[in-house]
Order: structure tokens, then sequence, then C-alpha cells
């Protein structure tokens, strides 16, 4: 690393860095820009369910909607965000001077934006953007799909060789570079999520791959992988995406378990309950995610031993994830805690993705699942998991970190008000539709009965209140970044972890001579 | 919407917040899972009920130390931080009680799931064959067949600006030309697939949703316990209109089941004879007219301008104003491994040469052509058998 010593300037800092900060910066970023693109059209969503009848777009605009919305959320936000977090982090807390595989990282990002650019070009292409739901089950996103949808996987494609060159780098930096004296069981929370996040993306990025690639050539090479007229088979696709699919949710919501587990301690004062049984509980969480997954697809007519087989091992996961809420709720018990932003936002993670957790648990009955499945009970289940869970985990740790990215304190009124804004219209928001879903009303439809119009309007209004919510984060992240109350190093009250050992903002470079660990 | 009806479903969504809050999830209908009229539907909803009852006392256990924690463990109470932070004991025991819970909820699953996939030994069994964007529906034991599509006033009321209140259409989107009719008390067997994309039949008040997939029977069944319509829609996303294809069940006496059978063949006994008939062009382009609404406007657009990048015009079109047989042939045929489905197993004769004279004529296609259904017989016989 010796030869950059130098902090380039201007635009070529950005495209050829090699620097795990810097690097970060940019798939926050990205990110976050991702966020807002992928709001607004759930803001075209929720307007058009605004009230019954069709007022705002057609029903397949609407249909482009939805899937793009989840795409974005998931392969343009969430992920990235997540991986933004370890490139800033990942050094900082094992006390490395950056990843292990430097120029790779550059890439890995790089690919990103060309990727994002060419999956939300094809809303402008002839025929419109996919319209098949973020799941893409086949024949819908094959033999009945627009032209733009090989673009949809060329981008697919590169979004997850940027995934999987990430998670290689992740797992050697955290291999490799720990400084002397951090044994893995010492490895703190965040670090330790991520390397079993690598581990599952990089397991089934892949599977995904090949998905889409056999939908490649069902689409322009004449073969029937999923078209039962030429022998082939349109489960099997489900079975194939949701492989990659189930562990894909915990790639998404264990790094936000990481970076929670940091927070509450930091404002409890007090080390976090049962280390190592956080340990072995995300462990054990990511090994289930990999036998459960026909649990989305208890309708598709499976055997009854497949049905019995895939309730019994979705719902021990339940152990697992009571194991961590507990382990979360025991640190804050006899703690001396405070409420800063951060804070907030961790302890509203904890009771919302719990109730997630609770409705996980429901839809993991089969027998029940015959009724919630397809309905918008699933919609909230899972942005509980993924908006309450996952983004509320991001947008504490971004709380958390930001005075060490940037040297200055946040302007921590404005980061309360945001907190209260998004939490109270979050659950207007997303509360609502489990009664919906149970009420009956189908997921992805454009407009529905009149009896579903009440919550719906609920809905939309949470939804409204929540997207405009985030303008006010955004507002405080800029503020923070142009200036603010001077961050000490520490920046909380004796945290825990050598990421705080550093000078705020944290140096170009850090730990070039690494650090004892005792 | 007029500003007084915003207020006024402002002022719905408050009292509706006001009165969730505290009654909770359990009060009203239109809040909880919907009670079914079949025996294996109430065991469903027995079994959410226990396990919405079981998460919501751990919820309000963990949720109410962790309460108590925040109110009185904080630092401006002066509180000092315990230096506890692990018990095997307390770990072993708060691993153990989920799991215990857990297989507690694990057998009557089993119980009921058992119940559910037991399809042996129906009364009646229909098939359910899913279409982009309509149900079709056999019975298998006595031959009736049928298409059944949205019904009309709801499907011009769902129009983007149509003008016309949904609030206005009864059983708004949850209506249909043709139901299913089903005695009550008997067990009835539902066999699901499709002929394009994948669908799912699903009707809340009789427990079953069951995927209708390309090139898959599934088996499901139902014996309703209660006289009554019950109402329900496709679950799985099908493509563009998803949301418009409904699912009506009428469950009645036996007596009146056999009279609708007999109904239904007479029915059918009418439209063969109709093929024989000869139609004036003003009679083809009426009927044209109202078969291309329900049958082709989707795809098409009533204006017959279709999607640029979608779905061809049909003004103008090379095929609607080239040649008669090639017109029929793909009406009749479909075009396979597109939207455009094979019309012959879904329209009687009747109404094929009706739609294809309309196209012919409509839209600024003036070719003057009139088609007679004995025309069709000839040339689409082979489209007209049903697999
Ligand atoms: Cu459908």
């Amino acid at each position: 690393m010796s030869e950059h010593h130098a902090k380039p300037t201007g635009i070529t800092r950005w495209l050829f860095t090699t620097n795990h900060k810097d690097i970060g910066t940019l798939y926050l970023w990205f990110a976050f820009i991702m966020f807002f693109i992928g709001g607004g059209m759930a803001m075209v969503i929720r307007a058009e369910l605004l009230q019954p009848g069709m007022q705002v777009v057609d029903p397949l605009f609407f249909n482009t909607m939805t899937t793009m919305h989840g795409l974005i959320m998931v392969f343009g936000a969430v992920m990235p965000a997540m991986v933004g977090f370890a490139n800033w982090m990942i050094p900082m807390m094992i006390g490395a001077p950056d990843m292990a595989l430097p120029r790779m990282n550059n890439w890995s990002f790089w690919i990103l934006p060309f990727a994002g650019t060419m999956l939300i070009s094809t809303l402008f292409m002839e025929g419109g953007g996919p319209a098949f739901g973020w799941t893409f089950y086949a024949p819908l996103s094959t033999t009945f799909a627009p032209q733009s949808t090989d673009f949809f996987i060329f981008a697919v494609h590169l979004l997850g060789f940027s995934s999987i060159m990430g998670a290689i780098n992740i797992i050697a930096t955290i291999l490799n570079m720990r400084a002397p004296g951090m044994t893995l069981m010492k490895m703190p929370l965040f670090v330790w999520t991520w390397l079993i996040t690598a581990f599952l993306l990089i397991a089934v990025m892949p599977v995904l791959a090949g998905a889409v690639t056999m939908m490649l050539t069902d689409r322009n090479f004449g073969t029937s992988f999923f078209d039962a007229a030429g022998g082939g088979d349109p489960v099997l696709f489900q079975h194939v995406f949701w492989f990659f699919g189930h562990p894909e949710v915990y790639i998404m919501i264990l790094p936000a378990f990481g970076i929670v587990s940091h927070i509450i301690p930091t404002f409890a004062r007090k080390k976090l309950f049962g280390y190592a049984s956080m340990v072995y509980a995300v462990a054990a969480i990511a090994f289930l995610s990999f036998i459960v997954w026909a649990h989305h697809m208890f309708t598709v007519g499976m055997p009854v031993a497949g049905e019995l087989y895939f309730t019994y091992a979705t719902i021990m996961i339940a152990v697992p994830t009571a194991v961590k809420v507990f382990n979360w709720t025991a640190t804050m018990w006899r703690g001396s805690m405070t409420f800063e932003t951060p804070m907030l936002w961790a302890v509203a993670f904890v009771f919302l993705f719990t109730i997630g957790g609770f409705t996980g648990l429901m839809l993991g009955m089969a027998p029940a699942d015959f009724q919630y499945h397809d309905t918008y009970f699933v919609v909230a289940h899972f942005h509980y998991v993924l908006v309450t869970g996952a983004v509320f985990g991001i947008i504490a740790g971004a709380y958390f970190w930001l005075p060490k990215w940037t040297g200055h304190m946040y302007d921590e009124k404005l980061g309360k008000m945001h907190f209260w804004l998004s939490v109270i219209s979050v659950n207007i928001l997303f509360f609502p539709q489990h009664f919906l879903g149970l009420a009956g009303m189908p997921r992805r439809i454009p407009d529905y009965a009149v009896q579903f119009a009440e919550f719906n309007f609920m809905s939309s209004i949470g939804g409204f209140a929540f997207g405009l919510s985030q303008l006010l984060f955004l507002y405080v992240v800029i503020k923070c970044i142009r200036g603010g109350e001077k961050a000490t190093d520490e920046v909380w009250d004796n945290p825990d972890g050598l990421e705080w050992t550093t000078p705020s903002p944290a140096p170009y470079h850090t730990f070039e001579t690494a650090p004892e660990i005792k | 919407m007029p500003v007084s009806k915003i207020t006024k479903k402002l002022a719905n969504f408050i009292c509706i917040s006001m009165a969730v809050v505290p009654s909770l999830v359990f009060a009203d209908y239109k809040l909880n899972m919907t009670q079914s009229v079949t025996a294996v539907g109430n065991d469903i909803y027995n079994l959410h009920m226990l396990v919405l009852w079981i998460v919501t006392v751990v919820g309000v256990i963990v949720f109410g130390v962790i309460i108590y924690s925040l109110i009185n463990h904080r630092k401006s109470k002066g509180v000092m931080p315990a230096s506890f932070d692990e018990s095997s004991t307390v770990e072993f025991i708060w691993t153990i009680i989920p799991f215990i819970i857990l297989v507690g909820l694990a057998v009557p699953a089993t119980k009921t799931l058992l119940k559910i996939e037991d399809t042996s030994n129906p009364d009646l069994t229909i098939k359910a064959t899913g279409w982009q964007w309509k149900w079709e529906y056999e019975y298998l034991d006595n031959g009736v067949r049928f298409f059944s599509n949205i019904d009309k006033t709801s499907n011009d009321a769902r129009q983007r600006n149509s003008g016309t209140d949904p609030y206005s259409v009864k059983n708004y989107l949850l209506n249909v030309d043709n139901p299913v009719v089903v005695p009550v008390n008997k067990k009835i067997r539902i066999l699901t697939t499709s002929n394009d994309v994948i669908h799912s039949w699903w009707v809340p008040d009789l427990a079953i949703k069951r995927d209708a997939i390309p090139g898959y029977i599934n088996e499901s069944w139902f014996k309703a316990e209660k006289i009554g319509v019950y109402r329900g829609q496709c679950a799985e996303l099908c493509g563009q209109d998803h949301g418009f294809m409904p699912i009506v069940v009428h469950v009645v006496a036996e007596n009146d089941y056999n009279e609708w059978v007999v109904k239904q063949k007479k029915l059918a006994a009418t439209s063969a004879a109709s093929a024989n008939k000869i139609w004036s062009q003003a009679e083809l382009m009426k009927r044209g007219q109202e078969v291309y609404s329900a049958s082709c406007a989707a795809c098409h657009q009533a204006n017959g301008q279709g999607i640029s990048g979608v779905f061809p015009a049909i003004a103008g079109s090379k095929i609607v104003t080239g040649t008669l047989d090639g017109h029929i042939k793909i009406v009749a045929k479909g075009k396979p491994g597109t939207a455009m489905q094979a019309f012959g197993t879904q329209l009687s004769v009747g109404d094929i040469a009706a739609v294809v004279t309309f196209e012919r004529n409509a839209f600024g296609n003036d070719t003057g052509d009139v088609v007679q259904p004995s025309q069709i017989s000839r040339q689409a016989s082979g489209g007209l058998n049903h697999e």
C-alpha cells in the first residue's frame, strides 16, 4: 500500500480509487440514490392504490413499478448499502490498513452504476420494462415477457459479479488481515455477520446467475428449461429462484443484526449479552436459510411430505432468531441507557423486526399459508423485515458512524425528528397491510374491491409520509458532511471497538501499523 | 377526487386508527382472516388464531420487558450499568422454550395439512384452467364447460379514468359473467392447470389457494357447508390484467345444481345450432364488437391500436387486412409462444365469425368482408377440438 500515500483529487480520485473508505463512500451514495429511485416507484404504487379505480397509471406500468421497486431496493439499495458499511468499517474494526484485494474492490463497485443504469433503462424501451415481479417467475418472464427482459438478465449477471467479488474480498480481508491477537471469537459482531453473509453470497449468487441464464436461453436459443410445452418445468424455476432467494433475505438482514449488536451495547453502556450465542445464532440462521426455500411455494402442489418438511424446517428458524432478540433485550436490561438517534433506530429495529419475525412464523405453517400466500399479509411481513429491519439497521448504522466518517456530529434534533416521523409513518404504511391480506386482498394488483379501500388509503398516506421523511435524512447527512459540532475520536460514551481509537474524521489511511489486541 | 371525499376519507382514517389500536386484531371480520364455510377452513382459521395468540403473548412479554427496561434503566435516572454479559442457564432456557412452543405448533399444523391434502373420493370434479385473464371451467362428470370473465360493469369501471365510481358498481372487481355452480355439502375436487402463465385459484371462504401451472394438474378440494356466493381472485401475478380475473362460486342446493346443469347443456346445444345460421353484416358487427371487448381489447386495446412493442395493433394489421384464411387461423389457433391465445377452443364458431368480421371492418380496416359461421367450421375445425 505504500505507493498510495498521496491522496488524489478530482474525479479520478473516485474513478480509480482503491481506498476502502472511498469505495465505501461510493457504495453508500449509490445505495442512497437507488433508495430514492426505488422509493419514488413505491410512491407511484401507493398513489395508484390510494383509492379504488384506476387513476394514475395503466395496469402494465403498475406491474413494472412493483417489479422495478423490488429489484432496485434489493439489488440497488439494501445490498450495496451493506457492502458500503463493510468497506468502511471492516478494515477499521479488525485493525487492517485496507481491504485484501483493493483493485478488485474498485471494480466490484464500478460495475454497479452500469448495471443499475441498464436495469433502469429498460423502462424506456419499446414494450416497457420487466413487469413480472421481482421474483420473475417463468413462463411470465420468458415466453410472455417484453424484449427488455434480456437487458434485465444482463443487469442481474453484472450485479451478481459485483456481489461475488465483493464477498470474496470481504472473506479474504477478514480471514487474512486481522490485527495480531484478534481471534475469530474476538471479532466484532458486525464483522462476524458479514463473514457469514459473504459465504451466503458466494453460495447463492451463482444459482441466481444460473436461473437467469436458463431464462436467457429459453428466450433466445430455443431451450425449454422452464417451458412445459417443450418438456421443461415452470416449477423448477421457482425451486432454483428460492434456493437463491431465501438466503438472499438473510444476506440483507444479517449485517443489520451486526450493526444493531454494536449500537445497543454502546448506548446501554454494557457489554453485549451472549456474544458467543449471537455468533452461533447467526451461523444457525445462515445454515437453516439453505434448507427452507420451498416455504415460498407451498401452493405449487408439493407432495404432503415436502410441505411438512418445509414447515418444520422453517419454523425452526424462530429459535435462533428468538435467541438474538432475547440477547438484545438482556443487553438493555439494567444498562444505563441514553437515547441518541442511532439508539432510537436500533430499539425500533428490535421491536419492529420482531413483528416481522412473528408473521414469518405464521407464514411458515403450510396450512395457514394457503390463506396468507400471495396476499398483502406477505407484503406486510417482508416490509417489516426489510424496511423496519434491514433499512432501519442501515439508517441506525449511518447515524452511528457518520461522526467517524465526517468528523462532525450530525444534527441530533433533526435526527430525532427523522426517527419519529419515520417510525410513526412506517407503521401507518405497513401495519394495515396485515389486515388487507387477512381480509383477502391479493398482492400485486393495481386496483381492488371497495371493501379494501379504507386500509389502502391509510397505507398510502403512511407511505407518502414515510417517503417524504427520508428527504429529511438526506438533508441531515449533507448538513453533517458540510459541518457541525466537531466529533471526538470516541464520538460516543466509551464505545467498544478499534474504529473508535482512530481520529474523527478517520484519516485516509488507518492502521498502517497493526494495533495490539489484548 | 373531490375535496369533500378526501376529508371524508381522512375522517374515516382517523376513526379507524383510533378503533384499531385498542381493540387490536381480534374484533372485526375485516381485520382478521376470513372464517371459512368448510370444516378444513375452520381448522386453518383455528391454527391461524393459535399462532396469532402465541405470538401476541410472546410479544407482550418480550416487549413488556424491553419497555420496562427502556423506562427504568436509563442513565438519566442515575442507574449504573450492571456487568453481567453471559449466563449459560438463562441462554439454555430461552433456547429450549421456543423449541417446545414450535413442537406444540407443529402438531395441529400437521393434522390440518393431512386433511387438506386428502383429495380422495370426490363427489364432483371440476377442472379450472387459467388463461390470461379469465378462468375456464370444465365439469369432468357431466361435460359442462364454460369461460368465466370479469363482469362487464366492473371491467368498464376499472378502465383508467372511466368516470364510473367503483362504489356504484356492485361487487366491484369481484363479479363474473359465468360463475361456478356447485352443490352444498358435497366434496368438490378442483383440478387446476393453466394454458399460458402461472395463475392461482383462490377463494378465501372455501380456504383453497392452489396454483394453476402450465403442464401441471394440481388437486385441491372443498366441501361447502353453507349455501351462498363466495368470491375470490387470481392470486399469482399473471401479467397485465392479473387484478381482473375474479372467481365466483355459487354454492346451491342439490336440486338447483341439477337444474343448472340441464340449463347449461341446453345453452351449449343452442350455440352449436347457431353455427348453421346465416347472419347479416350488421348482426355480425354488433356481436363482433361485444366479443372483441370481452376477449381481444385487453391486449389489442379498445381502439385497436395495441400497445407498441407488446401487443400488435389490429388497425391496419397485415394479418387482418390480408387473406381471410390467415386471419381466421390466427384467431382460432393463436400464435404459440406469445400471448395470442387459440380462441378456437374458447369461442363458438358464431362468435369467431362475428369477431373476424368486426376486425376486418372496424378501425379503418374497411375490407368489406363478411364471414359466416359455416366458413369457420371448415376453416378451424382442427382448433375447435378441445385438448
Ligand atoms: Cu391469473
